[in-house]
């Protein structure tokens, strides 16, 4: 079943080895930008529950660029179906649908724990030192794997690349600014809360915040994001079935 | 072989295939010819996993592509219409992604790579990333990785398409060398000379249908010998001689220049078919 899923994973590492500075510099700039302006800017005399405003934040860049850099994988599958047209390549191979949606996806989640490693060196840069014990990787890593299998679902579901930007203005740009990366989720009216517990990322930060500070992530976020992640995956399986026309 | 019966495929109001039935027997280069959106492409796309099919059946070397599906795509090699290579890897990259992709050990592929780069004379232009190489060499790689797992029928979907006429020959005898080497070839191109020079037998697509099942020299026969091509009150009109002789009886007398006196070729076969023209794409 699983046969040809390295393959797949192969080559998306290949190509980002071969463009690995830039993809570095890249994924390094908007959580620089948010440090400065919201850490630095305005959080310098900020305590949120008795930690400072940058260890807040710290975590949460992780969880939302990790959640953009496991999306960004879409980008990747559109250029390889509609530009490169690679993606017949591996339609045509002796592989399972399956091995192809894994391959893409632990290739998102590469690149997420690639991100997630440039904002901790930049967190320590800037003084912040946190735990991240395995409970922080775990939620980094169930985080990263839901979105990578959200971008598979919908990289086969646009018709063109330009399709792709759309969905992420409608998906991913929303849930950044709301999900609890720069503010806790809990000092909202309750009803705006409750509408934010739908954001898979709002339980992402909250794991990957609470494992960083040393505590245990909630059981019920990790298990929604593993449930979700999981639902998507299967949907991510059947969309590439479709996308055979 | 490869063996279709009653294949069909529509695209919501279009009915691209109306029961294709063909048989191609094991090691026979095969020219599958048509105007645009006569249905090659998809027929193709169907026989390699692209596409599915509306109804109707088809095996590849005894393998159903839709029940025995990772079976039927193990035997066959695949070079699209379309350059599909991976621009930012070198040949070499490419190549070894197909090999792992069909599941060949490590030592095999590395061998395999380098005897397939030579097979197609770019061999020093391994570590070359396929961004640097001319629409000729990419064809040529593509023709090399689609051969990276020693398919027993390879797909040819226009091969030579916008080449040069030099480089086109050059594909011609890599083609030949490879059914020579024992392969199945199914080729579909819009160069009628090309199709003349190399299918034993040849199949006109028209509108979904197959019009014509022949080898070139019995289709043309159908015509006679010769073509005169002559403008007849404003309009080109071709007459069809089965001697050089009765062609030039027609013209006998006739000043040089308003007629064109020629073999037949497939082409006037098409037209005397379906009344088209074989277009480029």
């Amino acid at each position: 079943m699983m046969r040809g899923f390295f393959a797949i994973y192969y080559r998306e590492i290949l190509i980002l080895r071969k463009k690995l500075l830039r993809q570095m510099a890249s994924m390094s700039v908007a959580p620089l930008l948010y440090l400065i302006a919201f850490g630095f800017g305005m959080g310098r005399d900020v305590r949120v529950d008795g930690h400072s405003y940058l260890e807040f934040l710290i975590p949460g860049l992780v969880a939302m660029n990790s959640m953009t850099q496991a999306f960004a994988i879409a980008g990747e599958i559109n250029i390889a179906r509609f530009y490169w047209r690679i993606f017949e390549e591996f339609q045509a191979a002796p592989i399972h649908n399956i091995a192809y949606v894994t391959g893409e996806i632990l290739a998102g989640m590469t690149r997420a724990f690639l991100s997630a490693v440039i904002i901790l060196v930049i967190g320590a840069a800037s003084g912040v030192f946190l735990w991240y014990g395995p409970l922080f990787w775990m939620s980094v890593a169930l985080n990263s794997f839901l979105f990578a299998s959200l971008a598979v679902c919908l990289a086969m579901l646009v018709k063109s690349h330009a399709d792709q930007a759309l969905l992420t203005n409608f998906f991913i740009t929303p849930m950044a600014f709301l999900g609890g990366t720069f503010f806790p989720v809990d000092r909202m009216p309750g009803w705006v809360q409750d509408v934010l517990h739908f954001l898979p990322l709002t339980h992402a930060a909250q794991a990957i915040r609470t494992s960083a500070f040393g505590g245990v992530p909630s059981a019920v976020s990790c298990i929604i994001l593993a449930i979700i992640g999981g639902a998507l995956f299967v949907c991510a399986f059947l969309c590439v079935n479709q996308a055979r026309d | 072989m490869i063996s279709i019966r009653q294949l069909t495929k529509k695209y919501k109001t279009v009915e691209a295939l109306k029961g294709i039935t063909l048989d191609v027997p094991e090691g026979e280069l095969f020219g599958y010819l048509g105007p645009n959106g006569s249905g090659k492409t998809t027929t193709i796309r169907i026989l390699t996993g692209l596409a599915r099919p509306t109804s109707g059946d088809a095996t590849l070397h005894g393998f159903h592509i839709l029940r025995e599906s990772l079976e039927a795509r193990r035997q066959c090699g695949l070079v699209p219409q379309t350059l599909n290579l991976d621009n930012e890897l070198t040949v070499r990259e490419n190549l070894d992604i197909h090999g792992r992709l069909f599941d060949m050990p490590r030592r095999e592929r590395k061998a395999r790579i380098d005897e397939m780069l030579e097979y197609v004379d770019i061999l020093d232009r391994r570590d070359s990333p396929v961004k640097t190489l001319s629409g000729g060499l990419k064809r040529r790689v593509m023709v090399a990785r689609a051969l990276m797992h020693a398919p027993r029928i390879l797909f040819l979907d226009e091969p030579t398409v916008g080449l040069d006429p030099a480089i086109r020959r050059r594909l011609w005898s890599l083609i030949k060398k490879i059914q020579q080497n024992g392969a199945t070839i199914f080729l579909t191109t819009h160069y009628i000379e090309e199709a003349e020079f190399l299918a034993e037998r040849v199949a006109f697509l028209n509108e979904g249908s197959i019009v014509a099942l022949e080898t070139p020299q019995n289709l043309m026969a159908r015509l006679g010998e010769w073509a005169l091509d002559e403008m007849v009150e404003g309009n080109m009109e071709t007459v069809y001689f089965r001697s050089r002789e009765e062609a030039n009886r027609r013209v006998a007398g006739r000043e040089e220049g308003g007629f064109i006196l020629r073999r037949v070729n497939l082409e006037d076969v098409f037209i005397a078919l379906t009344g088209k023209k074989v277009q480029a794409p």
